[in-house]
């Protein structure tokens, strides 16, 4: 019985078998009842820091495989300071979960979480670390669209450095035969490279060697953006716009694992386009979700 | 009476294989095993009598944290560590800021007599780096190294006011914790490979290299005498080099677990190995480590900075900074100068009892000097899992070390004895 922490160290087979799975639910889930297997079990997510979407199909993707869902939100932001942190798995781990999806804002919480606790935990986004199902979402999305993952070119582009999501891929994709470019300005790149992947400041001069731009949100405040001057700038160099969709090949597509910026990482024409996969992301994210937790529940009744 | 029977001594025409006698507080003679009647008598087996160590940078917690250590625990953790003389910092709380609080330090210190306790000021009120402390009082009270320890005195007026007025107080040293806040900000591990792997905040090494530039210039500026405490870049080596070539008075430290250690020893987010500085990257460490043999970088100091297994036990960036280093300290060092017994005792005890102006510590064993020794055998493995400190958070526990503390005398007196057999 093993949860998800992180892909780091994954396999091709093992990263391929969840994908398998994924879309064998995403090919049923919707018009299956819920199945018995794993009733009487108790998926509980915790989220530490706010989320609807990814809490929603993590809880939808729990009913769909028959368990009972028990969600935790703070109340305040005191819960985030360590100790109380322990403390709330603790008690969650005591009230009979037999899982634990958490999202918090350290790097290490998943894996401390599951020391803590005893019991199989899915990431479902730790700090700046890694957000593995969101990485899995992606490649399965990728995968329905082009039929294979080999060989495909994924630019990812925004601020890498504070990205949990780019983590997961750069330990996933590369493993499944994608290569990557991260590309943004020096600010938002990190500062060394222990993937070895290949790095690009400007946009327009990647594009046409792209089959797929991964686009990341822009964390921004009010105009401001960390390592950019300003959101219009970034928008300027970086914002998916119209033109730079034409300079696209023909079979490239878009992604974003959302929630989206309209006007400055992508635009609307860009987001709206039939060469945006967003949707499909979205959609995927259930089916990928009771995959994991399907792994993680072990034996089914 | 002791006699410590076939150790390599370290004299100053030398290394010497011979019997020493101590006899009270001093040696009383040097030569071939000798008369004995009713002495302790030790069988050193070879390994290395010299003067005991002296730590420059150690955090006993006293007052104000005494879970994590306090007087008593943090001195017998020196004593099992071969030390004789330690500097506290003043970080304590309240902290070492005015005259009644060093007097008050100063007696808590000499209350016990396990190893010698030179208590270290501060540069700041509060070590809030606004307002200068009462450097007077302190120095009339018999303060020599100040230093806002922890942060650095990032208003470089108020650094240069400070440093003026105590390059007119004899004996005094400016010590530095060379920390740009804003370059910093938020890194809770050097900012390379396993920052960025694990999606952690790093520090860059200019956060400390900008500092050092700084302090130099001002030291130079003022006349002061600047230590620059624990060094772990390879820029901040070739600035100390480049300042100490053309008559800058600067002395500087580096820390055993930046010799030992750096950025490729970490495989996950451990709280044992966080720190400031940050533990930087092979280069870095292999700059530090060289510029130790070669005399850039002065001294060994632990930055001995116990905290309890339960702060500890909590997400890696929430986890506060600092491992212990006392007892693990001789063993890292004389792995990292190549078993060098000259060169260990002078970084180890000589140079950092001449930064610090302790007559009585650091000398090569004559016939009349003072009995603060260290026997250490440089070829014991041992693998650290007991401390007699109150803390254990060391990246080193359960590691084979090579190297171990034998016996510790202060002033004449036993104050360790672990690795006799």
């Amino acid at each position: 019985m093993s949860g998800l922490l992180t892909l780091r160290g994954m396999e091709a087979d093992q990263i391929t078998a969840i994908l398998d799975a994924a879309q064998r639910f995403a090919d049923s889930w919707r018009i299956t009842a819920p199945g018995s297997r794993f009733a009487g079990r108790t998926v509980t997510t915790a989220f530490f820091e706010p989320s609807t979407r990814t809490r929603l199909s993590f809880e939808r993707a729990s009913q769909a495989l028959g368990a009972t869902v028990m969600s935790f939100t703070p109340e305040s932001s005191s819960t985030a300071k360590g100790e109380s942190f322990k403390d709330t798995i603790l008690t969650l781990t005591a009230m009979g979960s037999d899982l634990l999806v958490v999202r918090h804002m350290w790097a290490d919480s998943a894996a401390l979480a599951e020391r803590w606790s005893g019991l199989p935990v899915i990431n479902a986004g730790a700090g700046k670390s890694e957000h593995p199902t969101q990485t899995l979402i992606d490649a399965l999305t990728l995968r329905q669209h082009f039929g294979a993952l080999e060989g495909l070119r994924v630019g990812i582009v925004g601020d890498v450095a504070n990205s949990r999501v780019a983590r997961g891929h750069l330990a996933a994709f590369p493993v499944l035969g994608m290569e990557l470019t991260l590309v943004g300005p020096g600010t938002m790149l990190p500062s060394a490279n222990p993937w070895q992947v290949r790095t690009a400041t400007s946009l327009d001069d990647e594009l046409g060697d792209l089959d797929v731009v991964y686009l990341l949100r822009i964390q921004r405040e009010r105009e401001s953006v960390d390592g950019s001057p300003s959101v219009s700038s970034y928008h300027r160099r970086f914002g998916m716009n119209a033109e730079r969709l034409s300079m696209l090949k023909p079979t490239a597509v878009v992604l974003h694992p959302g929630p989206i910026n309209r006007g400055v990482e992508i635009d609307d024409v860009v987001a709206d386009s039939e060469r945006s996969l967003i949707l499909a992301q979205v959609a995927n994210g259930v089916p990928v979700r009771m995959a994991v937790l399907e792994s993680a529940l072990g034996r089914p009744n | 009476m002791i006699v410590i029977d076939n150790a390599r001594v370290l004299r100053a025409t030398g290394i010497e294989s011979a019997s020493v006698v101590i006899e009270g507080d001093s040696v009383l003679s040097i030569g071939p095993p000798g008369d004995r009647n009713g002495a302790q008598v030790i069988d050193a087996g070879g390994a290395w009598l010299g003067p005991g160590l002296v730590d420059l940078h150690v955090h006993f917690r006293d007052p104000g944290q005494t879970w994590k250590e306090d007087i008593g625990s943090g001195a017998r953790s020196a004593a099992a560590g071969g030390f004789t003389a330690v500097v506290t910092m003043p970080n304590t709380i309240p902290p070492i800021d005015s005259g009644p609080t060093a007097i008050a330090a100063m007696e808590r210190a000499d209350s016990q007599k396990e190893v010698h306790i030179m208590v270290a000021g501060a540069l700041t009120m509060g070590r809030g780096g606004m307002v200068m402390a009462d450097l007077d009082a302190m120095y009339e009270a018999g303060i020599r190294i100040f230093t806002d320890d922890g942060d650095t005195v990032s208003d470089a007026g108020l650094l240069r006011r400070i440093m003026r007025y105590l390059a007119d107080l004899p004996g005094t040293v400016v010590a530095d914790h060379a920390e740009d806040a804003s370059l910093s900000s938020g890194g809770h591990l050097h900012d390379g490979s396993m920052a960025a792997l694990h999606g952690v905040s790093g520090s860059p090494g200019v956060a400390e290299d900008v500092i050092v530039a700084r302090d130099l210039v001002l030291a130079r500026d003022t006349g002061a005498r600047l230590h620059v405490q624990h060094v772990s870049t390879a820029s901040a080596v070739d600035l100390i080099r480049e300042a100490k070539a053309t008559g800058v008075r600067v002395t500087a430290e580096v820390t055993p677990h930046h010799l030992a250690l750096d950025d490729d020893s970490l495989d996950r987010l451990d709280p044992n190995f966080k720190m400031y500085p940050p533990l930087r990257s092979p280069l870095d460490r292999k700059a530090v480590a060289e510029a130790l043999r070669h005399g850039v970088i002065d001294a060994v100091a632990t930055d001995h900075a116990p905290h309890s297994e339960a702060e500890k036990a909590v997400p890696f960036e929430e986890a506060p900074r600092g491992v212990i280093g006392l007892e693990t300290a001789a063993a890292l060092t004389c792995t990292a100068l190549g078993g060098d017994q000259a060169v260990f005792f002078d970084r180890m005890s000589t140079a950092p009892a001449r930064i610090a102006g302790l007559a009585r510590h650091g000398q090569s064993i004559e016939p009349g000097s003072p009995a603060n020794l260290v026997l250490f055998d440089p070829l014991r493995t041992w693998s650290p899992e007991v401390f007699a400190s109150k803390s254990r958070n060391s990246p080193f526990v359960g590691r084979e070390l090579v190297g171990k503390v034998m016996v510790t005398l202060h002033e004449g007196r036993i104050t360790y004895e672990g690795g006799v057999t």
